[in-house]
Order: C-alpha cells, then sequence, then structure tokens
C-alpha cells in the first residue's frame, strides 16, 4: 500500500509542476507586455518602464521569474488582482465556499436519484423503467446545461414564480460569513425566512449542476450492476435460496458500488466545468463566474492563479479517489 | 498471388461491415440518432435553399414576434423572430452548417493528433512515452470548458480559435486511446512478423498497427464529436465563441439571454437544436460502441 501511494504521489508531482509551467507561461504567451498592461490606458514613460521592469523583476532570466513565482506558490503568493488589488488567494478562499456548497448539493442531487435508477434500471433490464431511464440519462448527458438553466429560469422564475432567478439570498437577510456555506450561515443567524430563502435560491442551480454527473452516475451504476449480476458469487448467493433483495442489496451491491464511486470522485472535474456555466446563468458568486469575470476583463494575475488553483483541486480530489480505490480494492494496487 | 488476395480481402471487409450494420441496426435508438443525424446533414447542405428568409436579414416591422401558433405570431415567420426581427428557424437552419462544421473540424484536429502523439508514445516507449504521457497528464488536470476559455482567451476569442481550443482539449483522449491499442497489439505476433519481413518504423506504425487500433478511436471520435458542438456552443454563449450576427446556436443562445423572461421562444428552439443534435450523435456513438467493441460495452 506505501507503495502504491509512493507511485501514485511520484506521478503527480510533475503534473502539478507542469500545471505550474502552464500558468506561468499563459501570461508570457500573452499578446502585450505585462507592465503596460499593469499601466492602462494612461501608458507609462520610458524611464518608469525601466523602473518598474526591475521592481517586478522582469529583467531577469525567464526561468529565475519561474522558480521565483514557484517559489511563491508554495509560500501562498498567487500575485495581486489586478482589478482589486487584493491578493488572488484570498479572493478565491472568500468565493470558494459558494462554488464548493452549490457542488456538495449537485452531487448529493446526482447520487441520491441516480444510484437508485441505475440499480433498478439494472435489476429490470429491457423493462420500460430501464428504457426510460436510459434515455433520460442520454438526455441529461447531452444537455447544453447552459440552456437548461435558462429553460428552468422560465418555467420556475418567471412562469410559475416559485424560485428566484440569481444570487446566493434575498437582499433582504444580511448577517455575518461564519462558514461561508449559506444554508449553515443563515440557520445559524436565526434570522427568519433566510434558511428559506438560502435553500429556495440552491433549487435551481443544484439541478443545472447536477444533471450531467446524474446521468453519468444512473449510466455507470447500471452497467456495474449488470456486470455484477452476471458474476458467479451473485448466481451462488441465489441459489442459496437468499431473498431477490439480500442477493442485490448485499452481494451484487456492494461489488458493483466500488466502480461508481470512483465515477463519482471523477465527476469534480465536471462540475468544475459545469461551475463556469451555472454560476454565470444563476449570477451565483463562485469561482466560476469569478474566473469568466477575469478573463473577460483581462485580470490575468486572477486567471493564473485560479487555473493552478482549481487544477490542483482537481487533481488533489482525483489522487484521493484513486486511494481509495486502492483501499476498496487490491486487485488495483498489485498491478 | 496478389490477384487472388485482394478480393479476398474484399470479401472480408463487406463481410464485416455487414455484421457491424447486423449489431449496429439492433440498436433502435441508435439508427434513430443515426436519421436525425442524416436529415441535419441534409438540412446543412441545402441550408440556403430551405431557409425561408436570409440568417441575417432584419424585419424592423417585426421585432420579437412569437411563433406561428401563439397569439400574435405569423404563418411568415414559423419559429417566430429575435430582437432586432431576424427570422429564427432561417438563423437555425443555417446554424447547423456551423454546428457540423465545428465538429468535423474538431474531430478531426484532434484525431490526427492524437493518433500521431498516441502511435509515437506507444510504439518507441522509455523516455518519449513519459513525456508524451506527462504532457496529456496536464491537460487533463484542466477542466475541459476552464482549459478552452483561457486558451481562447490568449489567442482572441472567435470561431477559428475556439475550435482549436476545443480540438488541444480534446486531443488527450485519443493519445492515450491510441496508445492503450498500440501497447496491446505490439506484442502480437502478426507485428513480430511484419518486423522480421523488415518493415521500417513507419510502415509498422501506421500500416501493420494502426489499422487494428481504430474500432475504439472510432467511438471516442463520435462521442468528441458531440462534445465539440456542445463546448463551441457554451464557449459562443460566454462571449468567446463565434462572435454576434453568425447564426451559431451557442451565441443565438448569448443573444437571447435578456429576453428570457418576456419572449420563450428566442431561448428555447437554438437550444433545442443543439440537444437534439448532441443527443442524435450521442446515440450513434452509444451504438456503435455496443457494435464494434463489445469490451467497452456499457449501458
Amino acid at each position: 500500500m506505501f507503495r502504491f501511494i509512493l507511485n501514485k504521489l511520484a506521478l503527480i508531482i510533475p503534473t502539478f509542476i507542469g500545471i505550474t509551467i502552464v500558468a506561468f507561461a499563459f501570461v508570457r504567451v500573452l499578446p502585450g507586455d505585462p507592465i503596460l498592461l499593469l499601466a492602462g490606458e494612461r501608458g507609462v514613460d520610458p524611464e518608469r518602464y525601466q523602473q518598474l521592469l526591475v521592481q517586478f523583476g522582469y529583467d531577469r532570466p525567464i526561468w529565475v521569474q519561474y522558480f521565483d513565482y514557484l517559489w511563491g506558490l508554495f509560500q501562498g503568493d498567487f500575485g495581486n488582482s489586478i482589478s482589486t488589488k487584493r491578493p488572488v488567494l484570498g479572493e478565491f478562499l472568500t468565493l470558494f465556499p459558494a462554488t464548493l456548497e452549490l457542488s456538495f448539493f449537485a452531487i448529493i442531487f446526482a447520487t441520491s436519484l441516480g444510484i437508485p435508477a441505475g440499480i433498478i434500471a439494472a435489476v429490470r433490464r429491457g423493462s420500460i423503467f430501464d428504457q426510460l431511464t436510459m434515455g433520460v440519462a442520454l438526455t441529461g448527458y447531452s444537455m447544453p446545461i447552459f440552456w437548461w438553466g435558462l429553460l428552468l429560469i422560465i418555467l420556475f422564475s418567471g412562469t410559475l414564480g416559485w424560485t428566484p432567478v440569481s444570487g446566493r439570498i434575498s437582499l433582504l437577510y444580511f448577517f455575518p460569513a461564519v462558514t461561508g456555506f449559506m444554508t449553515i450561515d443563515s440557520w445559524l443567524s436565526g434570522q427568519a425566512g433566510a434558511f428559506r430563502s438560502a435553500v429556495s435560491h440552491l433549487i435551481l442551480p443544484t439541478i443545472v449542476l447536477g444533471t450531467i454527473p446524474l446521468a453519468v452516475i444512473a449510466r455507470q451504476t447500471r452497467s456495474a450492476m449488470l456486470e455484477v449480476l452476471g458474476e458467479d458469487y451473485v448466481r451462488t448467493a441465489r441459489a442459496k435460496g437468499l431473498s431477490p433483495r439480500r442477493v442485490i442489496g448485499l452481494h451484487a451491491l456492494r461489488n458493483a458500488l466500488i466502480p461508481v464511486i470512483t465515477t463519482i470522485g471523477l465527476q469534480v472535474g465536471v462540475l468544475m466545468a459545469g461551475a463556469i456555466l451555472t454560476e454565470t446563468i444563476f449570477s451565483w458568486p463562485g469561482i466560476g463566474k469569478w474566473m469568466v469575470d477575469s478573463i473577460s476583463r483581462r485580470d490575468y494575475p486572477v486567471v493564473q492563479g485560479g487555473l493552478v488553483l482549481i487544477a490542483g483541486i482537481v487533481m488533489m480530489v482525483n489522487l484521493i479517489v484513486d486511494l481509495l480505490y486502492g483501499l476498496i480494492n487490491p486487485r488495483i494496487r498489485h498491478q | 498471388m496478389s490477384e487472388t488476395i485482394a478480393p479476398a480481402s474484399e470479401n472480408a471487409r463487406l463481410k464485416m461491415l455487414s455484421e457491424f450494420w447486423h449489431y449496429f441496426s439492433q440498436n433502435r435508438g441508435a439508427v434513430v440518432g443515426l436519421i436525425v443525424f442524416g436529415l441535419l446533414v441534409l438540412i446543412a447542405i441545402f441550408a440556403p435553399l430551405i431557409a425561408p428568409h436570409g440568417p441575417f436579414e432584419q424585419y424592423r416591422d417585426a421585432l420579437l414576434t412569437p411563433p406561428m401558433w401563439q397569439e400574435g405570431g405569423s404563418a411568415r415567420f414559423i419559429l417566430g423572430t429575435d430582437a432586432v426581427g431576424r427570422d429564427i428557424l432561417s438563423r437555425l437552419i443555417h446554424g447547423s452548417r456551423y454546428s457540423l462544421f465545428i465538429g468535423v473540424v474538431v474531430v478531426t484536429i484532434a484525431l490526427t493528433g492524437g493518433i500521431l502523439v498516441g502511435l509515437i508514445a506507444g510504439y518507441f516507449r522509455g523516455w518519449v512515452d513519459s513525456t508524451i504521457m506527462r504532457v496529456m497528464d496536464i491537460i487533463l488536470a484542466f477542466p475541459s470548458l476552464l482549459l478552452a476559455l483561457v486558451l481562447v482567451a490568449i489567442l482572441g476569442p472567435g470561431l477559428t480559435n475556439a475550435m482549436i481550443a476545443i480540438a488541444i482539449v480534446l486531443q488527450p483522449h485519443f493519445a492515450r486511446l491510441t496508445r492503450a491499442a498500440v501497447l496491446s497489439e505490439l506484442g502480437r505476433e502478426y507485428v513480430t512478423s511484419a518486423r522480421v519481413v523488415g518493415a521500417g518504423h513507419l510502415r509498422l506504425m501506421f500500416v501493420t498497427i494502426l489499422p487494428n487500433c481504430v474500432a475504439p478511436l472510432i467511438v471516442q471520435g463520435t462521442l468528441s464529436f458531440s462534445t465539440a458542438i456542445l463546448d463551441a456552443a457554451a464557449l459562443g454563449f460566454l462571449g468567446m465563441g463565434a462572435q454576434p450576427p453568425t447564426p451559431e446556436w451557442g451565441t443565438m443562445l448569448a443573444d437571447a439571454r435578456e429576453f428570457i423572461l418576456r419572449a420563450w421562444w428566442v431561448v428555447t428552439f437554438p437550444g433545442i437544436a443543439i440537444l437534439v443534435t448532441v443527443l442524435a450523435i450521442n446515440l450513434i456513438g452509444d451504438g456503435m460502441r455496443d457494435a464494434l467493441d463489445p469490451k467497452l460495452k456499457r449501458s
């Protein structure tokens, strides 16, 4: 097991270094000089330009600059935003809970519907329910989620007036952020109606962000279940005279869930990409919207820092999933 | 001697094709997908003939006209008009050209790049392999849409750059598949015998090994076709893909955003077009996977 962990770590370090190189190179290959970019439209005179060149260290060899940048990253220095002048890491940490909260509910939504649907579809293979579920799943998988979000807004916010159109909570409520999770903070605030408002703001974004993971999980659960149901040990369990519920719930499900858990873990990348679109549609103040806004504002330090942080998180979660997979399934470990 | 071999291999190919069709046609969804996709191709080819109006033509007297079956709609504009009086149906019909074009270009670039890189990595192994695969890992570490967005920000917004960005992001999937297939084929006897007979590296890579790795690549290519259309529409929606007034479906949705609570039809129809296209291609992809590669059978 120890060697397995070491192997995984040995693979992940060069990848992370590569990510930092990509992010570092990103600002360098952009058209335009970084100092002229900082100076903005006012411009800068040649003398001041030289001064700034030295001050920011742009006069040094490129690899020295890179190692300087890397050293800064390890000390938590991701640079400052051009538009707000605040540290990128600080902004990221303020906004990340909003994305985390949304992703958390989206994955809960996706698993709590997707796993049961997949199991029933597999057990009743070929039935109307199976065909219907898989049809819906493929439709969900093919869904342009930005359009799906707009459609839900038209129906539930426009026509029916059930849910709010955008944001995390009604402007009527104000309370200090304790955890950054609006559902918890509104609960803690004790203000009447605050929690309700936070939940109602979450419903549509959760559905939109959870749609593709839901489709993937339902399909994966069904196929994993079908595979396991054909195994000898399931037949043995049936032959022993165990009840179908016990055979499916105990013998089949446990083994079928191993690949499903991996699939759920690997949805993190999908969620991050989905968050970009979902947060833009619902004006959800998370890191997805932050990245889109920064790209259109040409706030390159934010884009650079955001890339490293987001890719780093996706990589860490994938590593944890890999390790957990190795822990549950010894066959992987010894390959 | 070659005369006797040629018809035999022709027969074998025909037999393979008919076998493929046998399995593919058993999947009802896949056949429906194929029919829908065929219709889309026809619509794209004959767009100027089918479309009742020009895609850029503005009817100032008919701004935001609802679809014909709704009160206030007219048969002149079957699916209604947008905020500057352009016929939505005509724009959707012309938009099909963009979507199919995007799919073809992106998959061609990603497939060619991925096959080359994957073949080299799998064939030569060693440091070449590990360097290439680490670079692929790095690309895959970024959420695809985010990386595509950033690449477009570097290259400049526009349809061409969006297609390049999406192709770069999709390419590692092909590289990984090709490499894995090459590795499993490399030890087979037919490869050894070709090598013994004196085939060079290029011949071994492209003529001996590659044709035997095609099945998973076709499946992945089909699925990437739909991903490309979805991602290009998403980039268009975020203002980073095709620029207005191009009748690209995602860009149309971006234009329509401000009217969502006033004019549902401006938002609804471009999305249905994207969904139907992507769904049809995914149905075909599922059918192909089942028919070509029973090992990959998932659904």
